[in-house]
């Protein structure tokens, strides 16, 4: 029960004292339906206010209509010309079409097992391994097929599912992919290739997702790449130079005197260190916000950053895997109600 | 569902004994209604009620002539005792293994292996491909169910080149009992059950027997000298282990069934149904 305020006394009075008609009539695009109104509208005012209640006019409240394909999901079972169904039985998570004719025959041979789809891939796949054992021999030929399959991972058990649309087992999965393993070490053919194929999904390399900074040319023709960094909640945006004699300025500062303790000038020193590359470049960074550790290790990120542009891919990818371009997600955890600390409990007394 | 209703048609329209050792009464009872609750047991697609009369007695005796003959589709010649015995179909397991129900069927016991009685087998099989033979005629569902790995991949495949249905992966539990749940309330089950092997993975008699005499389908099976042949309708004792043994029982059942629905198009187009020609006529207009 929303009692009017002081200040809004006015404007609850000057409300009262409209008619509903009048009220709706004067800005229909300013009306919102509030508590007040509710209680105090009429009947019409009410329905609307109840069924609409961001208003009639709100623009982010209109209706929108789904997908089609969020509405009717892809269903199993191809329908004859005559027969076409749309039916949901009550157990089944997934919708299924009708799939037996007029006659009631259904359309595919092993539909009595409940799952044809799942039974036709694996009576595919036993067939072809059959074929190429009569053919070749039952033991594994030489990998020069795993080339194929590098860059690839098979498909996981949704995915599958999504493709056959039919519920599955963890143990139908596993049969599945030891069949696909078993028909990929032995020699095949194209068409065994291509069925194959059709259940591996590429996997995007890490490494060619690293984003490397263009190199920039300043007034005097040196050469330059610039680059941010965060820790904590320390920013860093740090300038190197291609040629130079490894002087770091922070802020304006020498790095002697800004980081007198070790551990952070150690920090600075790593990307250039882990390279080889340690009197080869000149540094110009600013930093704000975090503590002495958290600023170290944003200028690190940052200079790591940067000088990526100035060396090969090779160094690039191992600097990655060395965790130099990775930014540390790590950051300062709440404090919980009921405990000390983040994690640190109150002493706990036993009477 | 009344079980005594379609048990009885599907008795008389078994092609074991001629119709004239039935009484009377009972050569009379119609099949059950063609609705989708039921089974169909005729398999053929009613004509509507607007459609004359002559066309009902046309189905009639497109249905009823091949009752009249003992070997309409003349099985017989498929197979012979030497081609059983070629195909190691007499050789059964050892004494120890022997199932109780199966000594009748035994011809004798050499190094202590059962030896099948060929000539009982002969008549069995005579029998029950004439059963098949008589369903697929009449359009019926023919599921062939085996739970052996090492001839799944062959049943599975004579199971698509006959155009009928297979089952030699795992058996859920209310497949028969249980499928207006699991597929759908106006779901058509099996006319005829197949069984190659009637024995599960751990030598425990299959699910399926049970559940098909419980839904009243008529059962075929071949019955190896440890199988219980109890529950089956038209037991075949043989050999299930052997691969010649099963790969003569696919192909047998494989031309039954295809002779049989070749006999069928042609008594149609024999008897020339409205139907058929109306269908005809519409393919050629299309």
């Amino acid at each position: 029960m929303a009692a009017p305020c002081v200040s809004c006394g006015r404007a609850l009075s000057a409300r009262l004292s409209l008619t509903v008609r009048a009220s709706l009539a004067r800005r229909p695009g300013h009306w919102k339906p509030s508590a007040v109104d509710w209680q105090m509208g009429a009947g019409s005012q009410r329905a609307i206010a109840y069924l609409f209640p961001s208003g009639l006019f709100e623009k982010r409240a209109r209706p929108i209509m789904k997908h089609p394909d969020q509405i009717f999901p892809k269903q199993r079972g191809t329908p004859g010309p005559e027969m076409t169904g749309y039916v949901v039985w009550p157990r089944q998570a997934r919708c299924h079409a009708i799939q037996w004719g007029k006659d009631g025959r259904p359309f595919h041979f092993l539909f009595y097992t409940g799952k044809p789809s799942y039974y036709s891939l694996m009576h595919e796949g036993y067939g072809k391994v059959l074929q190429l054992e009569k053919h070749k021999g039952p033991l594994p030929v030489k990998t020069q097929h795993s080339r194929d399959l590098i860059g690839s991972r098979w498909l996981i058990k949704e995915e599958l599912e999504e493709m056959l649309v039919e519920n599955l087992s963890d143990q139908d999965y596993m049969q599945f992919i030891r069949l696909l393993e078993k028909l990929s070490t032995l020699q095949c053919g194209p068409a065994e290739e291509e069925f194959v194929q059709r259940f591996r999904r590429g996997v995007a390399i890490q490494s060619k997702k690293q984003l490397i900074e263009p190199v920039q040319y300043d007034e005097r023709g040196m050469a330059f790449s610039t680059s941010e960094g965060r820790r904590k909640s320390a920013t860093a945006k740090a300038v190197v130079y291609e040629h130079g004699s490894g002087e770091i300025s922070v802020n304006g500062m020498g790095y002697l005197h800004y980081f007198p303790v070790l551990q952070d000038r150690e920090q600075l020193m790593f990307p250039f260190h882990f390279l080889d590359r340690l009197g080869k470049h000149d540094v110009t960074c600013t930093v704000c916000g975090g503590g002495r550790s958290a600023q170290a290790g944003a200028i690190r990120l940052a200079v790591a950053k940067a000088l990526c542009s100035f060396i090969t891919e090779d160094e690039v990818e191992w600097m990655r895997q060395a965790g130099l371009l990775t930014s540390d997600p790590r950051v300062r955890e709440r404090k919980k109600p009921g405990q000390e600390g983040a994690r640190r409990k109150f002493t706990w007394k036993k009477r | 569902m009344a079980p005594a209703r379609t048990a009885l048609p599907r008795l008389l329209c078994a092609g074991v004994r001629s119709a004239r050792r039935w009484p009377g009464f009972l050569r009379k009872a119609t099949p059950g209604p063609a609705g989708p609750s039921g089974r169909m047991l005729t398999g053929a697609p009613n004509p509507a009620r607007s459609e004359p009369q002559d066309d009902h007695d046309l189905q009639r005796k497109i249905l009823d002539l091949p009752l009249k003959h003992s070997d309409f589709f003349n099985v017989k010649e498929l197979f012979s005792v030497k081609s059983l015995f070629e195909a190691r179909v007499h050789l059964g397991h050892k004494a120890g293994c022997r199932h109780r129900f199966m000594e009748p069927y035994i011809f004798g016991s050499r190094l202590d292996q059962d030896i099948i009685d060929l000539e009982q087998t002969a008549s069995h099989l005579q029998l029950a491909l004439n059963f098949t033979a008589h369903v697929a005629y009449r359009k019926g569902i023919i599921l062939f169910v085996s739970r052996n790995r090492q001839f799944m991949h062959l049943i599975e495949n004579t199971a698509q080149n006959c155009g009928e249905y297979a089952h030699t992966r795992y058996f859920k539990g209310g497949l028969l009992t249980n499928a207006q749940l699991l597929f759908g309330p106006e779901v058509r089950l099996p006319d005829l059950i197949i069984f190659l092997h009637t024995l599960n993975n751990v030598f425990e008699p299959h699910v399926a027997v049970r559940d098909a005499a419980k839904m009243n389908i008529p059962t075929v099976g071949i019955v190896d000298t440890n199988c219980n042949p109890c529950l089956i309708t038209y037991p075949i004792p043989g050999n299930d282990d052997s691969p010649p043994a099963v790969h003569l029982y696919c192909r047998l059942f494989c031309t039954t069934i295809n002779r049989a629905k070749e006999k069928r198009r042609q008594m149609e187009i024999l008897y020339q149904l409205p139907s058929v020609k109306r269908a005809e006529d519409s393919g050629t207009a299309n």
